[in-house]
């Protein structure tokens, strides 16, 4: 059925960044109070947004409370721009608000996150905002509310404590990697969201304003910058983040967090940058790794990243040099994080 | 009967409560350094343009309004409040949400406003005070936002004042936060914040 027109309707328009004036207002008072208690997670009473939970409706409300028309938008999604849910934050507020976007951390004045630090150091005036989808770290040792708040009231840590403990009775080593706990401004523990470990050290005296938003649990909370943000350990168990055997596979970066990519059903794989803005910008300047194109002759064509796919399925027609590389891949290239980490 | 005219309030509703809650919160991110916070509004005296602003930008029907003595006593204060935020003006501090002090010299004791409990320390008053001038030196702040140690001076300010900003770190995480409004700039001391003279 073609559509034909039936009446004049008026294009559909929203508010500056979609949500109503009382809505900011009331997601702004959260803000500000929990940038005064850093760590500790504000209630707040988190609209239905158009999109669903799990999707990023948490950050999506802190950045349509924050974001002004001045400000530049970067999106990333497990650190790339150009995943699905990057994507359609980014398509969101460009519809909703107008404002300009990028995919470059330095250019960004507030970036949304899902799951990931930009390996690019953060400067004073961003705003690093991070979809949280359980704000709660002692939610799995504790589900009731009223008592996790009392935990967090008291400053009783112990449980957590004792969940690494048990890690390094079971595994000889604290096997968290993901939502590591951290204790913000030597008060309030705190789930970092699931950013891998590697990212910890990050939130620690960042530049940055760090905000958290989780939309179906409500919840609000910050790091203001230059804040102590301590990882939990033990004496004897210090924390560590991941190693990788490898540099990236495409731009030969040393000590920054890796994706694997699956390249085929014979177990050839390779390790990438999960910051595409960071390998882009390193391939741009020049840096090979052992599986990137070789410089063109004309000088500067830079390949596309690949973004890891979920399952390691990967796009037809990519760049076929990966492929053929793939195929001479030494055994074993490349550690798994977690493998190395052991080993390390 | 007589009728007087009501102050304006934001031309821009939308841009400029944005712009001045990004000074809000640049300004309790990083404790002790004035934001710029300019503003067209011409509310009536002694309510200050700076503190006006915060106002419409933060407070509505959700937020009860503790005004000082020297602006109850001055019925349009309370009116253009009433008029352009819709908050509850109340008499009792300790019901308050957000508190405007235009006289800091004198003004109450930091106890007789809400100062959240255990499991809510966010349920506490934010107090903004009106002042006239800031400058970099009186007092030295210490705590998270603040890279080292900063020099911060404010001048109204009320008696005592490293006292009981120490006794409200004390209370942390309860505790009251702290805007300064003024000389188009607005200056935060979040309740963890440590203050101490020279």
């Amino acid at each position: 059925m073609t559509s034909q027109h039936t009446g004049e309707m008026p294009a559909i328009s929203y508010n500056f960044a979609y949500l109503d004036e009382q809505t900011k207002r009331m997601i702004r008072r959260a803000i500000l109070k929990a940038i005064a208690i850093p760590g500790y997670q504000v209630p707040f009473a988190a609209r239905e947004m158009p999109m669903p939970y799990g999707w990023g409706t948490g950050g999506v409300q802190v950045t349509a409370a924050v974001l002004g028309p001045d400000d530049v938008l970067k999106v990333i999604d497990q650190g790339a721009d150009d995943t699905t849910n990057a994507v359609a934050i980014r398509g969101f507020f460009e519809k909703t608000a107008g404002v300009a976007t990028t995919t470059a951390t330095t250019e960004a004045t507030l970036i949304q996150t899902r799951h990931r630090i930009p390996e690019t150091k953060l400067s004073e005036n961003q705003i690093l905002v991070y979809q949280v989808p359980i704000p709660e770290p002692l939610r799995f040792l504790e589900p009731r509310e009223t008592e996790t708040r009392q935990l967090h009231a008291l400053e009783e840590y112990g449980l957590m404590h004792v969940k690494l403990y048990e890690d390094i009775a079971r595994h000889g080593h604290i096997a968290t990697t993901y939502a590591y706990p951290v204790e913000v401004a030597g008060r309030y523990v705190m789930d970092p969201s699931p950013i891998p470990k590697f990212d910890n050290p990050k939130m620690d005296d960042c530049p940055a304003l760090q905000l958290f938003g989780a939309g179906r649990e409500k919840r609000i909370y910050a790091i203001p910058p230059y804040t102590t943000v301590r990882s939990l350990d033990f004496e004897d168990h210090p924390f560590k983040v991941q190693r990788f055997a490898k540099p990236c596979a495409l731009c030969a970066a040393t000590g920054v967090y890796l994706d694997e990519v699956i390249l085929d059903d014979r177990g050839g794989r390779m390790f990438v940058c999960s910051d595409t803005d960071y390998c882009n910008a390193r391939q741009a300047e020049g840096h090979r790794g052992e599986m990137a194109a070789p410089v063109s002759s004309s000088g500067g064509a830079v390949l596309p990243h690949p973004t890891p796919l979920p399952h390691g399925e990967r796009e037809q027609g990519d760049a076929p040099s990966l492929t053929l590389t793939a195929r001479g891949a030494p055994e074993g290239a490349g550690e798994g994080p977690f493998g190395a980490e052991i080993a390390s | 009967m007589q009728t007087q005219e009501l102050a304006r309030g934001f031309v821009d509703p939308v841009f400029a409560a944005q712009g001045v809650f990004r000074a809000a919160m640049w300004a309790l991110s990083r404790p002790g350094r004035p934001q710029e916070l300019a503003t067209d509004l011409i509310p009536p005296a002694p309510l200050s343009p700076e503190a006006a602003a915060l106002a419409l930008a933060l407070c509505d029907y959700e937020t009860p309004v503790f005004l000082d003595a020297a602006l109850a006593a001055e019925r349009a204060v309370g009116d253009f409040l009433r008029f352009h935020t819709g908050a509850p003006i109340v008499a009792e501090p300790g019901q308050a949400r957000f508190a405007f002090i235009s006289n800091p010299l004198n003004m109450l004791e930091f106890s007789e406003f809400s100062q959240g409990i255990p499991e809510f320390p966010d349920a506490s008053v934010t107090l903004i005070l009106q002042v006239a001038s800031f400058v970099d030196h009186g007092f030295t702040l210490e705590g998270p936002g603040i890279k080292g140690r900063l020099g911060f001076g404010a001048a109204p300010l009320p008696e005592h004042f490293a006292a009981r900003m120490a006794a409200n770190r004390t209370l942390f995480p309860r505790g009251i936060d702290l805007l300064l409004a003024g000389a188009g700039q607005v200056a935060g001391l979040p309740r963890s914040v440590a203050v101490k003279e020279g």
